[in-house]
């Protein structure tokens, strides 16, 4: 018999934490209760609080194909000391994730690491091409319910439509990642008085908006489930919220590091402060910060982003975009953000398995769920520093943190724990 | 000084002072022998990332009226194109002893990163389109040769500031040396934010031909300059320096362009070749500021043999 037996915490339920000991058995919570006794592994969480495993709906794990970046061994441990339990991974790989036998590929793949739940999300054009649908019913079929081109947009409205209503009818997740390169080509970083004075091509906030505001005329045309991925502006973010009165079924999803950080990063021109969308404004970022407190983004995403170091040691123009952020999301946030401990799992675990279509995850514990579940102290005091990650290309190197993840559990089984994952 | 990448973060005091320093170069390259020992034995390395005819040889010639070596590079025939990254070729140029670096390259910021990678003083004789240092420090010294001071002048900068590393690096050191600048160019040439920025802006040259000093930028149609406006004929209406417009600035005024000009363009084939035009004293004194910056950067001492 496999027990675990977690005492000394906080264990956060709907209506808030509550100090109770947690008893997970072969592989299921089986009872919440006061001085509870086992004969297996006994945790103590030293007072932080013990929440449903994060769910992160925006990695990427390089596999197939760009694996000395990243693979999905090294992608599902940086996830497991991450406090995650559910990963969904972009599918811009080599190839993409564009039919049903590459999709099983990646549901296999994760499975073998077992540290995390893996699941693909498929592409929404064949090779993310832009151009024809791919394989969408193969894709469901396999498993798959958010479809992306992320990286690209989907930029043929007319595509886009048909991708909508063919997934409306099976109940799939189109998820766009909005940029009208008419507006972004050629840009490194946010349009505006940084890259001004750096004389840098720029890609202004209204190249994500505009988007955004075209694709949710055509969620009101075809009534499709729509998801926003990695929100970055004021603009928005309001567009967000209004689709929302409105009644549209849209969700949204934000990064930790557009909550903490600001175009001025790239004064340094440090090739870890580039990423797409890039950092923004101030203003910017405390309008993502609302727009995550008061749940009109559903989702915390890291948009983990792995590039090997010689990568990005190269002048800021030059260097790939993107940013790992699996190991530092929680602690971001936490710094980032002022949310209670509901809102905080509502935003890092419940909203984003929602989202994802995700069964036994983003579940408050409970006797019979699934144990998957992260010991959190939203109190510890860090500076990230090495990761799990094949990649280190962090902005969050050196930089003072509030919020540890102390132990994860997938499926009932130990994945990280005193500061190592458990292979 | 370790290095020199930026205006932005000279002081006034430390600008006055090349340019002093510049004034004794501009006598030393008059001279009938136009060199000093000051910089015997040190080894300068020239490393062009990005097309460059002008600023190269004056670096050069710089370098070499101080005594130092040189060692040059160009990248179509070197390891780059052998899929080298720049770090390793920074480093394996320092490996042959090299003892600063005059850098070009098409990205902002490259310079940052190479003197980060090898500790050597590195001079940016331009990156991307943020920062052109040593073209200001020229253009100042010109400016000062002829007007005896920067302070209270007014100069107008017109053309494609957007893509300018001159115009950002100029902007600077101009505003800091007390003239008052006015940018001129079309909204889609013109920085996208410049608040902040201690300079007007005009929207046609005719609003702009009472000044003393009107610098002329070239389209930089590598950068994307060409296809934000509607045609070469449109643009030279409302900004090239015909002959009639140079016909309306006042006697004192001059005219300076950092090159390459295209003429027809921005400027009048006449205008360029009047003598109130500055552009060869531009070329000339840019030797005499670069051996001052090589000078402070190199720690040499000035003394005649």
């Amino acid at each position: 018999m496999n027990e675990t037996l977690f005492t000394n915490g906080k264990i956060v339920t709907p209506l808030g934490p509550i100090s109770e000991d947690i008893l997970i058995k072969n592989g299921a919570v089986v009872e919440i209760g006061t001085n509870l006794k086992t004969s297996g592994e006994i945790v103590d969480c030293g007072g932080s609080l013990v929440g449903p495993g994060f769910v992160d709906i925006h990695v990427h794990f390089r596999e197939p194909g760009q694996e000395w970046k990243e693979d999905i061994g090294s992608g599902s441990a940086a996830a497991a000391a991450g406090g995650f339990t559910a990963v969904v991974t972009m599918p811009n790989t080599e190839p993409a994730i564009d039919s049903g036998y590459l999709a099983r590929f990646v549901l296999d793949r994760g499975r073998e690491e077992g540290l995390v739940e893996v699941v693909p999300a498929g592409a929404v054009t064949l090779r993310r091409e832009g151009e024809k649908l791919a394989h969408l019913d193969e894709l469901w079929a396999a498993g798959v319910r958010i479809f992306s081109d992320d990286g690209s947009p989907v930029e043929d409205a007319g595509l886009l439509r048909r991708a909508m209503e063919y997934l409306a009818e099976l109940g799939g997740v189109v998820a766009q990642h909005p940029e009208d390169r008419g507006l972004t080509r050629g840009g490194h970083m946010h349009e505006g008085s940084v890259s001004s004075r750096l004389g840098m091509a720029g890609l202004p906030a209204i190249g994500e908006e505009i988007m955004v505001a075209r694709d949710l005329a055509l969620v009101r045309l075809t009534g499709a489930r729509y998801h926003v991925q990695h929100v970055s502006t004021a603009g928005t973010v309001e567009l967000v919220r209004k689709a929302k009165a409105e009644g549209l079924s849209v969700t949204a999803e934000a990064t930790p590091h557009h909550l903490m950080l600001d175009h001025r990063e790239v004064e340094r021109m440090n090739p870890d402060a580039k990423m797409y969308p890039p950092l923004r404004r101030p203003a910017d970022v405390e309008a993502v910060r609302d727009g995550i407190a008061d749940g009109t983004i559903d989702a915390v995403a890291t948009d983990h982003a792995p590039h090997a170091a010689h990568e990005k040691d190269v002048p800021f123009e030059d260097a790939p975009r993107g940013i790992i952020g699996l190991e530092t999301a929680a602690a971001v946030v936490n710094t980032a953000v002022g949310m209670d401990a509901v809102e905080f799992f509502q935003r890092m675990s419940i909203g984003p398995s929602q989202i994802a279509g995700l069964n036994s995850q983003g579940r408050w514990p409970e006797p019979g769920g699934q144990a998957n579940l992260v010991v959190f102290d939203p109190n510890a005091k860090w500076t990230p520093d090495v990761f799990a990650s094949r990649a280190e290309n962090s902005p969050f190197i050196g930089r003072p943190l509030k919020g540890r993840v102390v132990a994860t559990m997938y499926d009932g089984r130990m994945t990280f724990r005193d500061g190592k994952v458990q292979r | 000084m370790k290095h020199f990448l930026n205006t932005d973060v000279v002081s006034r005091e430390d600008l006055e002072s090349l340019l002093d320093l510049s004034d004794e170069f501009v006598e030393v390259l008059d001279r009938q022998i136009p060199k000093v020992p000051a910089l015997r034995g040190k080894t300068v390395a020239m490393l062009f990332f990005e097309a460059s005819t002008r600023t190269r040889l004056s670096f050069e010639r710089a370098a070499k009226a101080l005594s130092a070596d040189t060692m040059s590079f160009s990248p179509s025939t070197s390891s780059l194109s052998k899929g080298e990254s720049l770090k390793d070729t920074a480093l394996t140029i320092k490996a042959m002893g090299a003892d600063a670096l005059v850098v070009r390259h098409q990205s902002t910021g490259a310079q940052w990163r190479i003197a980060d990678w090898t500790g050597l003083p590195v001079l940016n004789a331009g990156d991307g389109a943020h920062q052109h240092p040593t073209q200001a420090l020229l253009d100042a010294l010109t400016i000062r040769q002829h007007f005896g001071t920067l302070d209270g002048l007014r100069i107008a900068i017109v053309g494609d500031i957007r893509h300018s590393r001159v115009a950002r690096s100029d902007i600077s050191t101009f505003s800091k040396l007390g003239a008052e600048v006015t940018l001129a160019a079309p909204s889609t040439l013109l920085p996208v934010d410049w608040e902040g920025w201690p300079v007007k802006v005009a929207g046609s040259i005719d609003d702009v031909l009472d000044v003393d000093v009107v610098y002329l930028l070239r389209i930089q149609a590598e950068r994307g300059g060409a296809s934000v406006f509607p045609s070469l004929p449109e643009y030279v209406s409302r900004f090239g320096m015909t002959r009639q417009r140079f016909a309306l600035l006042a006697e004192s005024a001059i005219v300076m362009h950092p090159g390459p000009m295209n003429r027809g363009v921005e400027i009048a084939p006449e205008v360029a070749d009047h003598p109130r035009a500055r552009i060869l004293e531009q070329v000339s004194n840019g030797v005499a500021v670069r051996m001052a910056v090589l000078f402070r950067l190199l720690g040499g001492e000035v003394h005649d043999e």
